[in-house]
């Protein structure tokens, strides 16, 4: 009788959550099986299994009538609803309900394992120099690796000039995303402009917008407020600055121009953001980073104005231009 | 042998059998017994919405055209006629408008990603939390957290193909931290872009086949090892009367758990496709064809990539130059070491179990509550809470901005939070666990009272040390 008691008790505490989870159990058998469908599920079971071709249909006829994202997502995902209702309540209801005990596999067979080991041994039975065998199979190894590997090593000695290429000269012109040259009197303080260089080409042939070396942001200040370094006095005539657009973090356009001033930056003066990840670039002063992860400052363009008034780049990039990767000579 | 017409086997098992031996198998398949527990249904939703993914992916790759070249645009969404856009875009956009049922696939696709890679999430949580990592699940749990970094892969690879700006902004960045890996990052991600970013046409290809090929076999691949190593092994179970480290006690999988986990597969399909058809997920056109001189804000990648954009934007501006040269570019540190060190720390964690953590080098098949093991539960949660801060920090901006929250204050927050907060997790964690484990109390069922037993007498006894005996009896 007791025994009975003991099972109670066990069971309240495990439901309750109240059973320590360490140690073992007392030795209770959990199996159980009950079998006997209720009549009112079995035709629950059939209905909701009726159901699934109605909406199944309604999903053809949409489909063929009247391809609707919405509706069509309703009527399939009903379909498959009902059928997860009916697979469901015949798992619950239907079949015989049952909780079984399994024996767990013995993994480990010790006798075996050390038959194996033994076997391994007995396979280089008999050869003395097992270490150098070894040695010259590492050996090879390494020399197959390396003959495979060197290859890479071609993309090397291009690869800076692959990365770093940029179509900006002295005296290209400016022009936008149309191709229209960049007029000096167009560009207005507290707004920026994208520009690319004039006629570079296409991308293949090292130009063109899909080029990272192309895009550069364009800026004008009050010309009072720069600090450029004494080497970059003229670059930027009447204010107007020029910077490569791409970041030098991780290669984001740089797309923000923090000087149509928000209340939390009113302190502080016109800098290019790039929304990834907050690189911040102060204008003023070359495009030092101010804020965020870029490890390089940004790319200034050197620019002068023509007798036409149209933008031209005044000589080189002043840096590379984009992310550094490992081993690069920056 | 002679056959009465009772003893004689059912047709197809027969015709199965003659030809292939297979009864036995099938008994043992039938025999296998599933431990109920609602948190092993964790994995099966993340199968099943791999299964959907395959379904939904198969019917978008018959139309999607892997091709950067540029094309002009003439199809049904009018806002970019005549615009220049890639065939990729483009035919993405087909898909979307023209054909019968490609946006519902697409939107569905897209939902099963992240309740896929999700679901593997938190599976991975309760593998951690109840100690299954343990011998002898640790190589399956090798396998499940290698399935896990796959999945982000996959998905990045994925969100990637259309070539709407938010697929080019990523892969910019995805660009760069190829690029700071260490010795091999210029000429790798040179030799995978096929050249500078955004690369020759031919990188759309490689992203293409690795995304409907290579990964997903892999993927399917390790899943069915995981699933056999499993089977091999049996599932592990909580304690519980009569559930013993050397058996298993459940629903056998014939008929009550075959019937109940399909139910669940056909239940987590019809909610992917609900909300595939329901909720708008990834709408390329708005976003419009990428170029490498567009940006733009509040940019927000898939929820799996957030912890990623977030230690990118923590990072400090620090970059090794010397002799020169760049030695360690700044996405280094948040795109390779931070994604390193957490999957390191996870692929390390039977070892540091064993070795520092519970100090227990023995086979467990019955689980931990997380309250069992403290000290294992509190790390845990430390280190998912350091995860979590760098996630908000990639996905709060929005949050900040509304309030008008300076960027430069919240990743400052961030960087502070990201001190602080793990070590607070670890001490609440361990106190709470340790609480816990004092009072057994359950969390959820919140159950407060007393046994009451019948004594022999025929009254009733609301006795704590009846109780007792009857656990130190064992
Ligand atoms: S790419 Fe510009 S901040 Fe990271």
């Amino acid at each position: 009788m007791s025994r009975v008691w003991k099972t109670i008790v066990m069971f309240v505490l495990w439901r309750t959550g109240g059973l320590r989870a360490r140690g073992q159990q007392p030795e209770v058998d959990p199996s159980e099986r009950h079998t006997g469908a209720p009549a009112w599920a079995e035709l629950l079971v059939v209905a909701v299994l009726l159901l699934v071709p109605v909406a199944a249909l309604a999903f053809v006829a949409l489909f063929v009538l009247d391809p609707n994202t919405q509706l069509l997502g309703l009527a399939l995902g009903t379909t498959l609803a009902l059928l997860a209702c009916a697979l469901v309540l015949a798992g619950r209801w239907l079949v015989p309900q049952e909780t079984k005990v399994e024996q767990r596999p013995r993994l480990a067979d010790p006798d075996a394992a050390r038959e194996v080991t033994e076997q391994a041994a007995e396979g280089v039975e008999g050869i003395t120099r097992r270490r150098l065998l070894a040695g010259a199979a590492g050996v090879a190894g390494a020399g197959l690796t390396a003959a495979v590997v060197i290859p890479v090593a071609a993309l090397g000695p291009g690869l800076e000039e692959q990365l770093r290429r940029t179509p900006w000269r002295a005296g290209r012109a400016l022009v936008d995303e149309q191709g229209n040259p960049m007029l000096a009197a167009d560009i207005i303080e507290r707004s920026f402009q994208t520009a690319f260089p004039q006629g570079a080409g296409t991308a293949a042939e090292g130009g063109g917008q899909e080029d990272l070396g192309s895009p550069v942001v364009v800026v004008r200040v009050d010309p009072a407020t720069l600090r450029l370094p004494a080497e970059r006095a003229d670059w930027a005539p009447q204010g107007i600055l020029a910077y490569s657009k791409i970041c030098t973090h991780a290669a984001c356009a740089i797309s923000l121009f923090r000087d149509p001033l928000s209340p939390s930056t009113e302190s502080k003066g016109p800098a290019l953001v790039c929304p990834c990840h907050y690189s911040t670039f102060d204008v003023l002063d070359g495009g030092s980073v101010e804020f965020g992860p870029a490890g390089r400052p940004l790319p200034q363009l050197p620019l002068t104005i023509d007798s036409a008034g149209v933008l031209r780049a005044a000589g080189l990039m002043s840096g590379p231009v984009g992310p550094s990767w490992w081993g690069d000579p920056s | 042998m002679n056959h009465t017409a009772k003893d004689r086997p059912g047709d197809a098992v027969a015709f199965v059998d003659e030809r292939l031996g297979a009864a036995r198998g099938m008994r043992w398949l039938m025999d296998y017994v599933f431990p109920d527990h609602w948190s092993f249904l964790l994995g099966e939703i993340a199968l099943y919405s791999f299964v959907v993914l395959v379904l939904t992916g198969t019917f978008l790759a018959l139309f999607f055209d892997p091709d950067t070249t540029q094309t002009v645009y003439h199809g049904s969404y009018h806002a970019l006629q005549g615009q220049s856009v890639s065939n990729a875009y483009a035919s993405t956009l087909h898909i979307s408008f023209d054909v019968s049922g490609g946006l519902l696939a697409r939107q569905v696709h897209h939902w099963a990603a992240l309740v896929f890679v999700a679901a593997i999430t938190l599976h991975l949580l309760r593998i951690v939390f109840t100690g299954a990592f343990r011998k002898p699940r640790d190589i399956n749990y090798f396998i499940g957290v290698t399935l896990l970094a796959l999945a982000i892969l996959e998905g990045f690879a994925g969100y990637s193909l259309p070539d709407d700006l938010l697929s080019g902004m990523g892969l910019a960045i995805a660009w760069a931290v190829a690029m700071s890996l260490p010795l091999i990052g210029g000429p790798f991600a040179t030799a995978l872009w096929g050249g500078r970013f955004p690369g020759s046409t031919a990188f759309e290809s490689r992203l293409f086949i690795a995304h409907v090929f290579l990964l997903p076999a892999i993927i399917g691949g390790l899943i069915a090892v995981h699933l056999a190593i499993i089977m091999r092994q049996r599932h592990s179970q909580f304690p519980g009367p009569g559930r013993r480290e050397d058996n298993v006690v459940g629903t056998p999988m014939w008929p009550g758990y075959a019937l109940r986990s399909l139910g669940l597969f056909a239940a987590v399909a019809a909610l992917l496709v609900l909300m595939g058809g329901l909720i708008q997920i990834n709408p390329v056109w708005l976003w419009g064809p990428y170029h490498p001189y567009i940006g733009t804000n509040g940019a927000q990648p898939d929820w799996y990539l957030g912890w990623l954009i977030g230690a990118l934007r923590l990072m400090p501006n620090l970059e090794i130059h010397a002799f020169g040269h760049t030695f360690v570019p700044n996405p280094f540190f948040g795109g390779v070491l931070f994604p390193g060190i957490v999957f390191g720390l996870l692929y390390a964690l039977p070892w540091l179990d064993r070795r520092f953590i519970s100090r227990d080098y023995r086979r467990h098949d019955l689980l931990e509550r997380p309250r069992d093991n403290p000290r294992r539960s509190a790390l845990a949660a430390a280190l998912l809470s350091a995860v979590a801060v760098v996630f908000a920090a990639g996905s709060a901006d929005r949050l900040f901005f509304q309030f008008g929250f300076g960027y430069e204050g919240a990743v400052w927050f961030f960087r502070g939070a990201f001190l602080v907060v793990p070590v607070i997790t670890y001490l609440v964690t361990k106190r709470v666990c340790a609480g816990l484990a004092r009072e057994q109390a359950h969390p959820l069922r919140g159950w407060s009272g007393h046994v009451v037993i019948r004594n022999r007498s025929g009254g009733f006894d609301a006795d704590a040390e009846a109780i007792e005996l009857d656990t130190a009896e064992r």
